[in-house]
């Protein structure tokens, strides 16, 4: 990881104060240790005309690996993935910014004791970043160096000549050009560095903020992307620590895969259809399904697919729901419901009544048998369709609730969608999205097969054309008390009898 | 109850089961601890006294007595729990206070036994003012304390107590001696072998049939009928019940395991049904159902006196037996573990019924609950009861009852050799009210996957390396990876296991080395290896058939696709089912033009492969990580280097640093020439989709009926190399005539041979020989070899399982594993210390389950119970190790 500072001289004021400014002399080669390696400053120029200083970090990839480890239970939450084969050796990543930090501390501060009245002058200044990690790519970079008066000059950087297919990497070759205080061009860095790597794999330190604030300080509450640095420069940590833990091991499955950790961990998915910031159609389909189950007189109730919990809580506000059972496959997910129902918190009386369990409607589950009605809301979509059979058994076979709602996306109604591009699914995750004919052929095979009615609304605004964005089936397990009847007496005798022999043995 | 008369000097034996709950019941000062010290352990033996002490620092604090005597149940409930002699040393003189023993005994289903120190008061008061913290005690309390025995005498039987003992006096109680006694049920001592034979029903040409085939002599009495039967080994017959009803002979059946019983040559349990006949001809009111009535009517035919034997042999039966020092149980219906060896009615309601949830469904019988799925007990329990289409092992339970009546079979379980034998019914005797296997999806197991097959901790049994157990958060992972991205578990039969790198080499230069990975096996006594050439890409499971209707009717595959291809995890290798139906396809023709379909008698076949190139599957790790990583090193170093040398020309000292700059721009390239070895573009439009594609099987895993797992790895890259052939030297068939240069339909073929060495380990010019050829494999780019015992499955002379294979990576392949600059000498000299021991571990224990998945699949076992094996492969993946190995 390496960038370069240069600057031009002018009458009476040689290129090589640089030097003063940056504290290190021009004409020797200088060593710093770091906390992520060995940082060297050295001149590669240093006339009157022009002076340039370069900063390389010598990174210790071993070292960084097995640091990762030590960290334990607070440690990074890739760990698992914490790689030898890893850019921070190479790329101008947070790791440099720390390194800017410690190195030029004086000069980030804008102090110089032997020239006073350097640190305020403003200098014609060039600074070169030939790897810089740019998330978001060249037009952020642009984004957020423009309104701080640099000229930007950024290069995409291709992943591999070999492969030109593979297109460009996430980096960037960077020029600055600008006239500009070296105090706040190193505080720009200092921030934006580490915001535009918007790494995961390590974290500095807990007083973020502070050192946010000042670092910040004069530039970056005018800045048009405030909220952005901010958000990146302070947001990255938390996410990723909550639930570290449980995530260890889909990212271990997914390793063992030659695979991407977020290929297989993506239950939880931040950007949608959050309680925070809930999605109007996913209000609807709540209130919609809240109006059937409510009429079905249902008093205890799954939540199958329940995701973070958004229905589980609406459900918890009405007193006639007595139990609440969510079920999901993803542990994650499960936490995050659990976080946001506060179910640690409830009194007692009130976590009775509610449930979260891990489970998989691609297996019976004798748990889930004896409840008045069971609601899979967008689950069935997130299946295989050759695998949507064992979850018709698993739900109408053996769990046989008294009613079932099923929702799911009217893949007519993508059209209306302006934002989706045609033939797209509206999730990443949608393994097939049904018109309302094949959804209506599906629910009325299986009410028949399973000894169901079944009836259809829609949710939404519905289109006279394409129906509505979700489509909703209400299954009702057929009465089967005249069944009983026909077979009833038979049971009961036999019950008692076998009863009867098991006291007289 | 026993009075026990005295004669001086002599013992008198009092019986006790060795298995009970001992209630010493006597007034204070009656001499109960010291009759507890001389006859009990004093870990036996619990006192109200000590546990008042316990709970209040005070023995005689009776304030404290309902705590004392919660901790004193407390204790006696966790020793009778755990299957051990409990004596109770309170007064016990209150029915209130015997009562809660009895219930307690009864919980643990163990025999309440009580013995009486009915002591003269003035004894009582004299031993009492012999200690000083009783000598203050008033004598009121003995004389109140020997009203209440008086009072209690008459009524201890009926209180529950089963055996009664009554000591008058100081000279009976001194002349006392307790002898344990065995539990009927207990037949510890006895070790088989055995051949424990399912439920008979009347069946009694089937059971002569099941005997010979056993190997016994039939003995015959002069009517010709059989009245019993030897082993010339002295084997023993085990009978778990149901003898009779249904079926055409049961008398005949009767008869013959009277007779064996008599003789010794058998044991029997009694079934449900003989339960019911017993009461019948006991006289007793019984609803003659369930083929009752067509026993009652052969009986009819038979002398008074054979009813009258049939009463007597059906009384004396033990619900249950322990056998072979406790590693099998054998009742009718199952028992789960705390019952075993116990001795209660509910016991034995288990034992005759099993666990039933008082329900009845569609067909009108009893409902019930699946206990054996529960059970997690160390005994074998095998039972019979509840007839399936075939006997399975499920936790370590087996039922053997294979509807013989029902036009199924008559099963026989060897023990300790634990074989199946079986002979089919001559007829269908009787017609089942439920059929044998029911509709669901499973297929014929009869029931579908269920999350008790799979969630929370799990003990799977495997037959070569014994109980592998799966921690609940792995099987959480695993749950949720196997639900959302697997393909359907009937075509997941398989998943490869891990495979660990050979010791770490000390070689210079070197993180593994072929030298560690011979000398291992020569460790452990594995002579012949054969090193196979490593191939790059990215591992895959492939399950071919014949045609797309075997694939559908067997592994209920959809679209038209021949089988399926998957990854490690068990995801779809391909988004696209019709570039995996082209690829199946092209691997099926190549089976049949290599004629292996006939040749192994089958329709589809299971392989093991790794498909090619590695950015087919791993293009987001690739263009995010090792491509990101040589793109950043390629940009960054040239200008670094450059502004070292400037500074340099300007006399600047840096002549270390930029030393050190070039080795890693060196290192950076050699990282990129690493991994770009093994990525090259594939696909294309419609027909050509597939080109580019390459698929290297190194492993026949199964194919109908049968396990190859074991099948010697040159016999397997054999019949590969046939397959090889089939493939690129045939006749083009259909496409691919034109325009195809490459990859599927073209002139290299999809399938990729196996490169490989075969060396002796003892001798050294053939490891010379080995290490030479690793060297040129991987100086060639390969990525390394794995090496394997020849024989594929091996085990040291100790017994214990050897690894499968070991992986040799080469030098430079491994700069994608440990980082571009691995190979620096610091760098090595810390990589160097890494851990393997989890990692061999975890391949030994996923290859024991996945050849306990192939084992099952060949053996037609249920669904369910491959995908147990499977799922806890996925589960153990998620283990955490060191992800480098």
């Amino acid at each position: 990881m390496f960038l370069t500072i240069s600057t031009s001289g002018a009458a009476g004021r040689p290129a090589t104060d640089l030097g003063f400014l940056l504290h290190k002399h021009p004409d020797k080669a200088q060593r710093f240790s770091t906390s992520h390696g060995t940082a060297h400053v050295l001149y590669p120029e240093a006339g009157e005309e022009r002076c340039t200083a370069a900063l390389l970090l010598e990174v210790d990839p071993v070292a960084l690996v097995r640091k990762g480890k030590e960290r334990g239970r607070g440690g990074a939450p890739d760990s698992a993935l914490a790689q030898y084969v890893n850019d921070r050796p190479y790329a101008a990543s947070s790791l440099l910014a720390v390194a800017i930090g410690s190195v030029f501390s004086s000069a980030v501060k804008g102090q110089c004791t032997a020239r006073p009245e350097l640190p305020g002058q403003v200098w014609p200044l060039r600074i070169e970043v030939p790897v810089l990690p740019a998330r978001g790519g060249a037009g952020l970079v642009e984004r957020l160096f423009a309104p701080l008066g640099w000229k930007v000059t950024a290069r995409p950087v291709a992943l591999d000549e070999r492969f030109p297919e593979w297109g460009d990497s996430r980096y960037v070759s960077l020029v600055l050009e600008g006239e500009l205080r070296l105090a706040d061009a190193l505080r720009h860095l200092y921030v934006l560095l580490p915001v535009l790597d918007d790494a995961k794999h390590y974290w500095i330190s807990s007083d973020e903020v502070d050192k946010l604030l000042r670092a910040g300080e004069g530039w970056l509450e005018g800045h048009p992307e405030q909220r952005l640095i901010t958000n990146r420069y302070l947001g990255r940590r938390w996410s990723l620590t909550r639930d570290a833990l449980d995530r260890l091991a889909l990212a271990r499955l997914a390793e063992s895969d030659d695979t991407e950790p977020e290929e297989l961990d993506n239950a939880v998915d931040e950007a949608e259809d959050t309680a925070e910031r809930p999605v109007p159609l996913a209000v609807q389909r709540r209130q919609a399904i809240l109006g059937v189950l409510r009429r079905s007189g249902a008093a205890r109730v799954l939540d199958l697919g329940c995701g973070q919990g958004q229905l589980v809580g609406e459900l918890l506000k009405d007193a006639r729901f007595t139990e609440v059972v969510g079920v999901d496959v993803s542990v994650r997910a499960l936490k995050e419901a659990s976080r946001r129902l506060r179910l640690e918190r409830m009194t007692e009386r009130q976590a009775a009544r509610v449930a979260l369990l891990q489970g998989s409607l691609a297996y019976t589950d004798r748990r889930l048998t004896g409840y008045d009605a069971a609601v899979l809301s967008e689950v069935i979509e997130h299946l295989d369709l050759p695998r949507l059979p064992a979850l018709e058994y698993a739900v109408f076979g053996a769990a046989r609730p008294g009613t079932v709602v099923v929702t799911t996306p009217n893949v007519e109604y993508n059209v209306r969608w302006e934002t989706l591009p045609a033939g797209h699914v509206r999730h990443g995750d949608h393994r097939f999205e049904w018109t309302r004919e094949e959804f209506r052929a599906w629910a009325v095979e299986v009410a028949e097969r399973h000894a169901y009615d079944v009836d259809f609304a829609p949710v939404g605004p519905e289109d006279p054309e394409v129906g509505p964005p979700t489509q909703m089936a209400v299954f009702r397990k057929h009465d089967t008390t005249t069944k009983h009847d026909t077979t009833g007496k038979h049971d009961t005798t036999r019950t008692t009898e076998t009863t009867k022999e098991a006291k007289a043995a | 109850m026993t009075g026990t008369g005295t004669t001086p000097g002599t013992r008198t034996p009092l019986a006790v089961p060795d298995l009970s709950l001992v209630v010493l019941v006597g007034a204070t000062g009656s001499g109960k601890s010291t009759f507890a010290a001389r006859h009990f352990k004093p870990t036996e033996t619990i006192s109200s006294d000590f546990c008042r002490g316990l709970v209040s620092d005070d023995e005689n604090d009776q304030s404290a007595s309902k705590d004392a005597f919660e901790l004193l149940h407390y204790i006696a409930g966790k020793r009778l729990a755990a299957g051990r002699l409990t004596v109770v040393d309170a007064t016990n003189v209150q029915p209130e206070a015997r009562k809660q023993l009895v219930a307690l005994a009864r919980e643990h289903d163990v025999l309440p036994v009580a013995i009486v120190l009915d002591m003269p008061e003035e004894v009582c008061a004299e031993r009492n003012a012999a200690r000083p913290d009783r000598a203050g005690l008033a004598l009121r309390v003995i004389q109140r304390h020997r009203r209440e025995l008086r009072r209690s005498l008459k009524h201890l039987e009926r209180e529950g107590f089963r055996t009664v003992h009554v000591l008058r006096g100081a000279a009976e109680a001194d002349a006392a001696e307790i002898v344990r006694e065995r539990r009927y049920n207990d037949l510890r001592h006895l070790t088989g072998p055995f051949d424990i034979i399912g439920d008979i029903h009347g069946c009694r040409s089937e059971l002569e049939s099941l005997l010979t085939a056993l190997g016994y002599a039939l003995v015959r009495d002069e009517a010709g009928r059989p009245v019993d039967a030897a082993h010339p080994e002295g084997r023993t017959v085990v009978f778990v019940g149901d003898l009779v009803d249904r079926g055409p002979d049961s008398p005949g059946v009767l008869r013959l395991a009277m007779g064996m019983v008599a003789a010794g040559h058998a044991l029997c349990v009694p079934g449900n049904h003989e339960n019911k006949l017993g009461r019948h001809l006991s006289g007793r009111q019984v609803n003659v159902a369930h083929g009752l009535a067509e026993t009652l009517e052969q009986l009819e035919r038979e002398e008074p006196e054979f009813r009258e034997k049939a009463r007597t042999f059906i009384d004396s039966l033990v619900s249950h037996y322990v056998l072979d020092g406790g590693r099998l149980v054998v009742c009718h219906a199952g028992l789960p573990e705390k019952y075993h060896g116990r001795t209660s009615g509910r016991v034995r309601a288990h034992a005759l019924y099993g666990d039933t949830t008082g329900e009845t469904d569609e067909f009108g019988l009893p409902v019930r609950y699946p206990w054996a799925e529960d059970y997690r007990g160390r005994a074998a329990v095998v039972y019979g009861h509840t007839p399936a289409p075939a006997a399975t092992w499920l936790n370590n339970t087996i039922c053997l009852d294979t509807g013989a009546v029902f036009g199924g079979k008559l099963t026989a379980l060897r023990w300790p050799e634990r074989e199946l034998v079986d002979v089919p019914a001559e007829e269908v005797w009787y017609e089942p009210v439920r059929p044998l296997a029911s509709e669901a999806p499973g297929g014929a197991d009869g029931r579908p996957l269920d999350l008790g097959d799979v969630t929370g901790r799990r003990v799977v049994e495997t037959r070569h390396l014994g109980r592998v157990a799966v921690k609940e958060e792995n099987a959480a992972a695993a749950l949720e990876v196997m639900s959302r991205f697997a393909v359907d578990p009937q075509q997941l039969l398989y998943l490869p296991p891990t495979m660990a790198p050979c010791a770490t080499s000390k070689e210079e230069g070197y993180l593994e080395h072929p030298a560690e990975a011979f000398a291992g096996y020569r460790a452990d006594g594995v002579r012949r290896v054969i090193c196979e050439e490593k191939h790059m890409g990215s591992r895959a499971a492939v399950l071919v058939c014949r045609d797309a209707d075997v694939a559908r009717e067997r592994f209920a595959v959809a679209g038209g696709v021949p089988g399926a291809v998957y990854t490690r995890t068990g995801r779809p290798f391909f988004d696209d089912a019709a570039l995996a139906a082209r690829i199946l396809e092209r691997l099926g023709r190549a089976v049949g033009e290599a004629g292996l379909w006939e040749e192994l008698g089958t329709d589809w076949l299971l392989l093991d492969a790794e498909l090619m190139p590695w950015s087919l599957k791993a293009a987001g790790l690739l263009r995010h990580q090792y491509a990101a990583v040589g793109a950043a090193s390629r940009t960054v170093f040239p200008a670094a280097l450059a502004a070292l040398e400037s500074a340099a020309e300007r006399g600047v000292d840096v002549a270390g640093l930029l030393g050190r700059q070039r080795e890693r721009a060196e290192d950076a390239e050699a990282f990129t020439e690493a991994y770009g070895r093994y990525c090259w573009p594939v696909g294309g439009e419609g027909a050509d989709a597939a080109a580019g594609i390459r698929m290297a099987p190194f492993q026949l895993l199964a194919v109908q009926g049968r396990s190859l797992a074991a099948l010697p790895h040159d016999e397997q890259l054999a019949l590969i190399d046939r397959l090889v052939a089939a493939d690129g030297g045939g006749e083009e068939g259909g496409e691919g005539a034109e325009g195809e240069v490459d990859g599927v339909g073209g002139t290299r073929g999809l399938l990729a041979p196996t490169r490989r060495l075969v060396v002796d380990t003892e001798d050294e010019a053939s490891v010379a020989e080995g290490t030479r050829w690793w060297l040129e494999l991987t100086a060639a780019g390969g990525e390394g070899m794995v090496v394997k015992p020849l024989q594929a499955y091996a085990r040291r002379p100790d017994g214990r399982l050897v690894q499968p294979g070991v992986k040799c990576r080469g030098r430079e392949y491994l700069r994608i594993i440990y980082g571009p600059e691995y190979t620096r000498p610091d760098n090595l000299a810390r990589l160097r210390v890494r851990h393997l021991g989890h990692k061999r571990s975890l391949a030994l224990r996923e290859y024991a389950l996945g050849l306990e998945a192939l084992d099952r699949l060949a053996e037609g076992e249920p669904l369910w119970r491959v995908h147990e094996a499977v799922f806890a492969v996925l589960a153990l993946e998620s283990e955490p190790v060191d992800p480098r190995l």
